[in-house]
């Protein structure tokens, strides 16, 4: 599609521009805005990896948000006790997560599908704890986490806080992103995607089922671990019950509103949860104040319907819908 | 006499792949029907399709009422019994709950204990073995199972697809003459598929001939066995 | 030794709870070949339910008579209205499905009834028949509960036409179609069951560890972990699982807690239950997936 590549480079170069026209517009490009749309592209990240994994390989995740967490603490850890810069915290988060991907990819090969999810769904139930181990309490700050210092803007640039963490993790996503739409094009893409759909073929074809699974589950791993990590910065604050069940739970629904197994889907479910997650508050408010009943609505609430009304009706996500759409008018024209 | 079951222009597909073009034959009451013909030639799908267990097109009428299209469990509560491939016993329940689940749809209970007394002159075999778990009996035995369960469903109709499947002769000849005694003793017609042709021949009055999802000739068993191409293609002279 | 006798004691109890958990896990997985990962909210639902139905009035008993019943009636619903039609659909489809009922209720329990943490009434007086110092009467009273529960499935499943039905419906339901038995009813009968369960453990559960949303995340953790030991495909050994895991849970603290009195290095304790649950959840995957009492499925090429 090479009609897109251009839509991609403009894309990117508004996502240059638009900062900087903050003394234009004082009010829309606040410091606040930019946070927000910094957590979007961290959850954009996020979901990427678990795309990666589940979307292009075909192996359940209900766990990703536990790499979430060890990058996040990987990145709280290098800045709090050893002074590492923060943005050296992105590639050690990334190594280390490869590592315990990797590692958790071993045992997983010999799971199918719902027991697969299991041990996921178990892993990611069990991090909390995990973090608040008394042994690692000297690392992790037990439960009451770690507090960092926001990253500060380098060479004296005329920037604010939240505009350089913004530009930051702009740059992270775009060399993220590039990387996986190359991988994924490439043979290995290929190959990973043949193992998703039909893994016995792909077995007899001679690709190496159990590498190419142990590399995905390490780089998919990697990717959602430095979204932890930048997180981390953005947040200037880790603590273990911030890494829950539910964190996962808002991966998955990234994944499935986006698209599974489509790059501009991963971005769009990030989005889409960063937006519904923040204003759960304000529907909450709606509805006690406007409406006059008693209910203190959350997020998961809109998630979880949303989960099983996208089942239904759109199993492809937003993104797949969007490509329906697309096709429908290109196959009208020509 | 009307046909107990209609058959006409059967269509049946498995997922896109069509397997019968266009089956039409029709089984008296009291009789026994045999459908014969080579490996996937469609004898097994075309009882498959009267109980609804593929996608069907066409015209399916037990004792006058349309069935096609109808579930599985409704069409089984019509009296019909369907022996499988392969027998189909629950593997992991006793010969007594196999029996006894046939008789679930049923009401009269009287009727059901005298049922299963009845089943056992036929299988003594069974009756010694009531406490045993379905999978430890004899490829014989199961079959045997599988065709009382289908007794106890009290069908007007029974289909059997292949019970002579991995059976020793003399159990197969057993077999056959106690489905000989049910049809005439307890009235049930039956609907039989067979790979062993001669015996089927035999038991059937009438006969049906497959070939690649159509039927190719059909008559009464014995026009059918003295047919010069069936004797060449299945009957092996 | 009192201390040891205590801990089986309690062992035996927590057990109780993640028996019920793992049963109704296991009855969902053995009729549908899915895992219901919102078995531990629902659950959770049900002992709002009851409470809100305590708080307008009704006795303990009548209370539990009653959720039971309405949890039994939500699990039909459920089954019958969202996942029957996904009957084909590919196994990611319905595990987001699951989680989707698992955001749904935990949120919704926090809407209706807050987040903030209640107490939740015992119906075994505290004076009463506790094996004074060894074993609390609530505990008691769930390991007694829970068996009567687990008593009265048995007998349906091994006696009653319907539950010879249902186990034919679950073993084969292609021929138990060609009995007469109307199989998508079994199903939902199945749920339905299974949800009443787990209101059952839901309801024993909340007095030990309080009322609020999140009670039975640990809970689902050490049920999967318990249907896992004893064997996923096989509803006794869930029951048995349930039993073994939840003295071994309380073993290993025990264990971690003298080695702390003796050498004053703390291993493991109260606060590592999750862990030792993943523990076993990942080694009984990886080296035992049949666990102790099931079979092992031989996947056709």
């Amino acid at each position: 599609m090479a009609g897109s590549r251009k839509w991609v480079l403009g894309l990117i170069a508004l996502a240059f521009l638009v900062p900087l026209l903050r003394p234009v517009f004082p009010d829309v490009v606040s410091d606040y805005r930019l946070f927000l749309v910094s957590t979007m592209i961290i959850a954009s990240i996020a979901v990427l990896g678990l795309n990666l994994l589940t979307g292009f390989n075909g192996q359940f995740s209900l766990g990703h948000g536990a790499f979430y967490a060890v990058g996040a603490y990987t990145a709280a850890i290098l800045m709090d006790k050893l002074n590492v810069p923060y943005w050296a915290t992105i590639p050690a988060a990334a190594i280390v997560c490869f590592i315990v991907g990797y590692l958790f990819g071993l045992p997983a090969l010999k799971l199918e599908g719902h027991y697969l999810a299991l041990a996921t769904f178990a892993l990611a139930l069990a991090v909390p704890q995990i973090l608040k181990y008394k042994w690692l309490e000297g690392l992790t700050g037990g439960v009451q986490g770690i507090v960092l210092m926001k990253p500060e803007v380098p060479f004296g640039l005329p920037l604010s806080e939240d505009q350089w963490l913004y530009y930051f993790c702009l740059v992270v996503m775009i060399v993220l992103f590039w990387g996986a739409a190359n991988m994924l094009n490439s043979r290995s893409g290929r190959a990973m995607m043949a193992i998703r759909d039909q893994y016995m073929a792909a077995d007899t074809m001679g690709i190496d089922t159990a590498l190419y699974k142990t590399v995905t589950f390490g780089i998919s791993a990697a990717y959602t671990g430095i979204a932890g990590a930048l997180s981390a910065c953005a947040i200037a604050f880790v603590a273990p019950d911030s890494f829950g069940i539910f964190l996962s739970i808002k991966f998955l629904i990234g994944l499935v509103v986006g698209g599974i197994g489509s790059l501009t889907g991963s971005v769009l479910g990030g989005i889409f949860y960063v937006l519904v997650d923040n204003s759960a508050q304000s529907l909450t408010q709606f509805i006690r104040n406007d409406l006059g009943l008693p209910f203190d609505l959350s997020a998961y609430t809109v998630f979880g319907v949303l989960l099983i009304a996208i089942i239904y009706l759109m199993p492809m996500g937003i993104a797949g819908g969007l490509f329906m759409v697309y096709r429908k008018l290109r196959g009208a024209r020509a | 006499m009307a046909a107990l079951l209609e058959v006409m222009g059967l269509k049946a597909f498995y997922g896109q792949t069509q397997s019968l073009y266009d089956v039409g034959f029709e089984i008296p009451t009291g009789g026994i029907t045999t459908l014969l013909g080579a490996n996937g030639a469609g004898k097994t799908t075309t009882l498959r399709a009267i109980c609804n267990m593929v996608r069907t097109d066409g015209t399916i009428r037990f004792d006058g009422k349309n069935i096609r299209g109808m579930a599985t469990e409704e069409i089984v509560r019509h009296r019909i019994a369907h022996v499988p491939e392969g027998r189909g016993t629950f593997t992991t329940l006793t010969v007594d709950e196999n029996l006894r689940i046939a008789a679930y749809t049923r009401k009269d209970k009287q009727a059901v204990k005298d049922e299963l007394e009845r089943v056992f002159t036929y299988f003594p075999r069974l009756k010694e073995r009531i406490q045993q778990q379905a999978g430890t009996l004899s490829g014989g035995e199961q079959q045997m199972l599988a065709i009382a369960r289908a007794l106890m469903l009290n069908p007007r109709l029974m289909l059997l697809d292949e019970p002579s499947f991995g059976l020793a002769p003399l159990i197969v000849l057993e077999i056959f003459r106690i489905l000989r005694r049910i049809n005439e003793e307890e009235k049930v017609s039956i609907l039989l598929v067979e790979q062993n042709a001669a015996l089927a021949l035999d038991l059937a009055t009438h006969a049906y001939v497959l070939e690649t999802g159509r039927v190719v000739m059909s008559g009464p068993s014995d026009v059918v066995k003295n047919d010069e191409n069936v004797r060449k293609s299945y009957l092996g002279y | 030794m009192e201390q040891l006798i205590q801990q089986i004691a309690s062992g035996l109890a927590n057990g109780a709870i993640y028996a019920c958990v793992a049963l109704a896990l296991v009855m969902i997985y053995v009729s549908t070949d899915h895992i219901n990962f919102a078995q531990g909210e629902m659950a959770m639902f049900s002992a709002y339910i009851s409470w809100q139905l305590m708080s307008w009035g009704m006795s303990f008993w009548v209370a539990f008579v009653l959720t039971v019943l309405i949890s039994f009636a939500m699990g039909v619903l459920i089954e019958r209205l969202i996942l029957r039609p996904l009957h084909n659909a590919p196994v990611l489809s319905i595990i987001v499905v699951f989680i989707g009922l698992l955001a749904i209720f935990n949120s919704m329990a926090g809407a209706f009834w807050s987040y903030l943490i209640k107490e939740f009434p015992s119906p075994f007086p505290k004076s009463s028949f506790g094996i004074g110092g060894v074993i609390g009467p609530h505990q008691l009273g769930v390991v007694v509960v829970t068996l009567i529960v687990l008593g009265m499935l048995f007998v349906f499943f091994r006696y009653t036409p319907l539950g010879l039905a249902m186990r034919a419906a679950a073993q084969n339901p292609q021929m138990a179609r060609l009995v007469g038995v109307r199989v998508d009813w079994m199903l939902a009968l199945g749920w339905g069951l299974a949800a009443s369960v787990g209101a059952v453990a839901g309801i024993m559960v909340a007095h030990i560890v309080y009322l609020e949303p999140n009670m039975m995340g640990g809970i689902l953790l050490y049920a999967f972990a318990s249907a896992l030991v004893g064997g996923i495909s096989n509803p006794a050994g869930a029951v048995a699982g349930g039993f073994i895991v939840g003295i071994l849970e309380n073993m290993v603290a025990y264990a971690g807690n003298q080695i702390e009195k003796a050498t004053g290095i703390y291993i493991i304790g109260n606060g590592e239950k999750l862990t030792v649950a993943l523990i076993i959840v990942i080694f009984v995957l990886t080296v035992k997936p049949a666990g102790l009492f099931g079979r092992v499925v031989v996947k056709r090429v």
